[in-house]
């Protein structure tokens, strides 16, 4: 059998296809008139399961050495003009980008996006953890158990599962002091997978107290992320103003203190008249300079209105042109155009001025107030900067690295655990790391498979294996005997509160209630749940349908 | 091919390019089309009844559907044969008919053609065939309102609907949370009911749909969900006692539709008409403020500058409303739709207790909440779960509950599950077989034992021994004369489904055997099949 499958990996290594190819269509189909499309292909049985399988496990495999602290990264080459390069170990991203045939690959790769926006971390072992249900459910299904009862058997085990966490878990709600080093924690354990281990100290501090002035809100919008290359992972810092990546204007004023702020969205260059769709059409040279000067004299009056709000510095989300850039210059007001939409929205939040559009009524429009503009220099590049802002929600991350990779994944680990922390700030409920959580799991689903009658034990059995291979892999690409120090661990979690796990650095088991390795009970909770329900779903089915590609016109 | 030659051995030329076309006639197309008809119906055999299997389907883009709902199987599959496309109808129409029940009249019709086959094959002409089987059609049906019973239930007492709800959600992969769904769908139906005129307009309550959370987390909610946000992200993100103005003209510079120049050729005209814009924007929105408004909903976009003015005026607005979701705004707030400013007069506002904006997970997702409408007939049940698929999938679970439902309420007759009614017709229709003189009889008995063919993949999917648990059923059947026995599914260890809550709807059920027996005779009738060639 295994001969009829194998992995497919054509020259640019992404397009493959773990399929079956079936040797003999005519085998079930010999007195029966084709039914479907020329291309389309069908599995049946035995043979789907087995292509889902294959699909499943070798997703799994392929993202698997990058769990866990000593994980390992994955080089990605895009396919699209200019062969991007990134570099990541971020589960969600390396799946994202991988374009993939096989139909039961897709659900695994889905699930992990779907953690990736729910809760942010934990991409990667949710895949794991669906792809070791399915490597014990195929034994299964060779031992002639029907898939309904192994999925009968896996909803049990993930339910008691879910109830021994939720046993163990640790709430430190009413504790603020106690809450923050948890956080520290969860930020320290997230980010020591990641590109930014060595400097996990730093970047969780940045972590935490980026996350700690949302106040609970879990809007990431408000944390913004500003890259400049240059200088070192450690250069990096968090500002608790806001730093808007545009240039001042010529001629205007450099630093300004006790800053009003006006946050505009609205046309500065030449303001069309936009009723009725009118147009200008003139029978003579004079005229035209008639109707110049008046457009003129409408920006002017224009510039006036919005300089009556009595402000020293307006920002625009739209261009602002040389004439009226011109007119601000001589106001002696800082004048900054073409402030993307996030920028806008992030500076009206940061500064609580409104967005506005008219200029009528100067003294009903909140201005924003913020103590000091100044123009900064972070590298190469001149920065506008927004000290002393009146909401103390926002505030801004500036990442420095060597290069654009660094960056990139130095954003995205910080993203995740920005993530997770702003989630376990809406729901406090923390457990202990490094494997302790799979292995509370495994041992509660041992005890619930020896008390259950009947094949569904042989299911609960499996699940615990599959959990228990959580640590297994951590320790495997941390290059130490797994079996070994998985055999230890689970003979310290027979002793009563026990809180071993394994300890990579030393690379024995340890308390990680002493090491401070701690995780988000939210983001095992979503790993659990999703991977039990990927796995369900593809073991149900029983078919797969292929239909034929759509043509399409061969562009090269 | 059969070719007519004239004397000089020449082939009559008949058709079109004939030597180009294959053609099968006689008892040759009859049996071909007939297993091209088994063919489908043996692919969804696997899917049914609760332990049944799902199918995966991988479209021709690429995107994975993971299914057991007959129809969207076989609309999904890319079906090229003529035959095959006939079932994929049949389970199509009856998706819209009833709306459950598409996957076993596959089954049905598939086992009506195996056994045509045989009787085929024994020298029966295929029309003797098509009437015995539509009079044991007719018995079947009469049968099942002999065996249908009385299904009481009110707005108090709603449990028994939730039961059969149950039923049909628990071949899902949603069997997890049945109970749950089963309760949003039936209160879903029952809050748009009109049980007067026994009606349910399906319509008034939308399915959407949110990748995120748990199946558990689904709920129902009185009003409608709108997936946009505020135009301008400081407006309040809540409004009680919202006063709605539903609006399809947009807050925009007015362009007339009849063709017309405006030359703007003084320093006057354009300081004119720039004032005229400016008090046209000022116009609207003082118009939207004067009626009372706190709300207003806009089929098409904002300007910059009213999209301002709105949120100078404190009014909160949606813009880039969908035409479908401003009609049920309209609906469920009680207001109209405003096609031009002028005629926004204060009767015309929806009127909703209360308007909010919800955030979801770590991306920004943003939906408006619009709850306690004044006329709270439209719902809008909102499912959570881990990814697309299983969304989806829910999607068209929560579907069949809700068809079955509303089939309950326009009529509330119910027969037995779990394959039950299927054995007491079976067995009435086999009695029946012997009055009748001539050889439709034996399509008759033919009839009778294709309508085993579902208890019987019922109980092939559930792991029981197909046959014998069938024979026993069935002798049990006829010893106690007690129609509810079916096959035990799920193990519960018995096959009273009267005990096990395992109801059907009546015209489900009718429909399911009337439209099977249709198609089949159909197919039957069709004794020739010409097609081009392949080239």
């Amino acid at each position: 059998m295994e001969q009829l499958f194998a992995l497919v990996l054509p020259e640019n290594g992404f397009i493959w296809a773990p399929k079956l190819q079936l040797l003999s269509t005519t085998l079930y189909s010999m007195a029966i008139e084709k039914i479907l499309k020329d291309d389309a292909s069908e599995e049946k049985g035995e043979r789907a399961r087995m292509a889902s399988f294959v699909g499943a496990i070798a997703i799994t495999d392929l993202v698997k050495t990058t769990l866990g602290p000593k994980g390992m990264d994955k080089i990605l080459q895009s396919t699209g003009r200019g062969h991007e390069v990134t570099v990541t170990n971020d589960g969600a991203t390396i799946l994202k980008s991988l374009h993939i045939d096989n139909p039961a690959a897709k659900v695994l790769i889905d699930i992990s996006k779907v953690q990736d926006d729910e809760v942010g971390d934990g991409t990667t072992s949710v895949v794991v953890l669906a792809g070791e249900l399915l490597r014990e459910a195929e034994k299964l299904v060779a031992a002639k158990i029907h898939p309904m009862t192994i999925i009968s058997g896996y909803r049990m085990a993930s339910e008691c599962a879910r109830n021994a966490l939720l046993q163990r878990v640790v709430d430190n709600k009413e504790n603020a002091e106690k809450f923050k080093s948890d956080l520290m924690k969860i930020a320290r354990t997230t980010l020591s997978s990641k590109i930014l281990s060595q400097d996990k100290e730093h970047f969780a501090q940045l972590a935490v107290d980026a996350v700690m002035r949302l106040k609970g809100s879990t809007n990431l919008e408000a944390i913004q992320i500003i890259k400049k290359p240059g200088g070192s992972l450690k250069d990096s810092f968090l500002d608790e103003g806001f730093i808007l990546d545009k240039k001042i204007g010529l001629g205007q004023p450099k630093r300004i203190e006790n800053a009003k702020i006006l946050v505009a969205n609205t046309a500065m260059d030449t303001d069309k008249v936009k009723i009725y769709g009118a147009r200008v059409r003139v029978d003579s040279m004079s005229k035209v300079a008639e109707i110049e000067g008046a457009e003129k004299e409408k920006m002017r009056e224009k510039v006036k209105k919005i300089m009556a709000h009595g402000i020293n510095c307006f920002v625009n989300r739209q261009l602002i042109y040389n004439f009226p850039e011109e007119l601000f210059a001589d106001a002696g007001i800082l004048a900054i155009e073409h402030a993307d939409f996030d920028g806008i929205e992030r500076l009206a939040l940061v500064t609580g001025g409104e967005i506005a559009s008219t200029f009528d009524n100067p003294e009903s429009v909140k201005l924003g107030h913020c103590k000091l503009i100044e123009e900064i220099m972070i590298g190469e590049d001149k920065l506008i900067h927004f000290s002393g802002v009146e909401m103390g929600q926002a505030c801004t991350v500036v990442l420095r690295g060597a290069s654009h990779h660094v960056l990139d994944e130095a954003e995205r680990s910080l993203h995740d655990a920005l993530c997770v922390l702003s989630q376990t700030v809406n729901d406090t409920r923390v457990l202990l790391g490094g494997g302790w959580p799979e292995m509370v799991m495994a041992k509660e689903v041992d005890e619930l498979a020896r008390k259950t009658p009947g094949k569904k034990s042989h299911a609960i059995e499996a699940f615990s294996r599959a959990l228990v291979a959580i640590p297994t892999i951590i320790a495997d690409n941390a290059g130490l005997d797994s079996a070994d120090l998985v055999a230890q661990l689970r003979a310290e979690h027979h002793k009563e509160g026990c809180n071993a796990g394994i300890d990579v650095i030393s690379g024995s088991v340890g308390d990680m209630a002493e090491l401070g390795i701690s995780e988000s009970f939210k983001v095992k909770q979503a790993v659990l749940l999703s991977a039990t329900e990927a796995a369900e779903m593809i073991l149900r089915v029983d078919e797969i349908i292929t239909c034929a590609p759509r043509k399409r016109e061969d562009r090269m | 091919m059969a070719l007519a030659f004239d004397e000089y051995g020449r082939p009559f030329i008949i058709l079109k390019e004939q030597e180009q076309k294959t053609r099968l006639s006689g008892l040759e197309a009859q049996k071909a089309n007939i297993s091209a008809g088994r063919a489908v119906s043996r692919i969804l055999r696997t899917s049914l009844g609760p332990k049944g299997m799902d199918k995966m389907l991988q479209s021709p883009d690429g995107d994975v559907t993971i299914t057991n709902d007959g129809a969207t199987i076989l609309e999904q599959m890319d079906v090229d044969n003529q035959i095959a496309k006939l079932m994929v109808e049949l389970s199509r129409s009856q998706d819209y008919e009833i709306g459950d029940g598409t996957t076993g009249v596959v089954v049905m019709a598939g086992a009506l053609l195996e056994q045509a086959e045989r009787l085929l094959e024994r020298g029966i002409h295929p029309i003797r065939i098509a009437e015995g089987y539509e009079m044991a059609s007719r018995i079947a049906v009469e049968h099942l309102e002999c065996i249908a019973q009385k299904f009481d239930f009110g707005p108090t007492n709603i449990e028994p609907l939730v039961q059969t709800c149950m039923t049909t959600l628990s071949s899902k992969i949603v069997n997890r949370c049945k109970r749950a769904l089963a309760e949003i769908s039936v209160k879903a139906v029952l809050s748009v009911a009109d049980l007067e005129r026994k009606d349910v307009n399906l319509d008034l309550i939308k399915v959407e749909g949110k990748v995120g959370g748990k199946l558990e987390d689904t709920e129902l909610i009185y009003g409608i969900t709108v997936d946009k946000d505020m135009s301008h992200p400081q407006m309040p993100k809540q409004i009680e006692d919202a006063k709605i103005a539903i609006l399809t003209c947009p807050f925009e510079p007015p362009k007339p539709k009849t063709k017309h120049k405006v030359d703007i050729d003084t320093v006057e005209k354009f300081q004119t008409l720039r004032q005229q814009e400016q008090k046209y924007f000022d116009d609207m929105v003082q118009k939207c403020k004067e009626v009372g408004a706190t709300l207003v909903i806009c089929q098409w976009g904002f300007d910059d500058e009213a999209n301002h003015l709105l949120m100078h005026q404190n009014l909160p607005a949606v813009r880039w409303v969908g035409g479908v979701e401003l009609e049920l705004i309209a609906i469920a707030t009680g207001g109209r739709i405003v096609p031009r400013f002028q005629e926004l007069i204060p009767e015309k506002l929806g009127r909703a207790g209360l308007v909010r904006e919800r955030s979801f997970g770590t991306t920004k997702d943003k939906m408006l909440y619009i709850e306690h409408c004044a006329n709270s007939r439209a719902v809008t049940i909102f499912i959570r779960g881990g990814n697309k698929m299983m969304i989806e999938e829910t999607k068209r679970s929560i579907h069949d509950a809700l068809c079955v439902a509303r089939n309950l309420i326009r009529n509330n007759f119910i027969v037995y599950g779990g394959g039950a009614a299927e054995i007491s017709c079976s067995i009435a229709v086999e009695a029946a077989a012997d009055k009748y003189p001539g050889v439709e009889q034996y399509a008759i008995r033919a009839f009778a034992d294709s309508l085993d063919a579902v208890p019987m993949a019922l109980a092939e999917n559930s792991g029981l021994q197909p046959i014998e648990t069938l024979s026993a059923v069935k002798s049990q059947q006829i010893k106690e004369n007690n129609p509810h026995f079916g096959i035990d599914c799920n193990d519960v260890g018995t096959n009273d489904m009267c005990e096990q809550n395992v109801f059907e709807t009546l015209i489900g059920k009718q429909q399911q055997i009337l439209l099977a027996t249709q198609v089949v005779k159909m197919i039957l009738k069709i004794d020739d099949v010409i097609s081009p060639s392949d080239y």
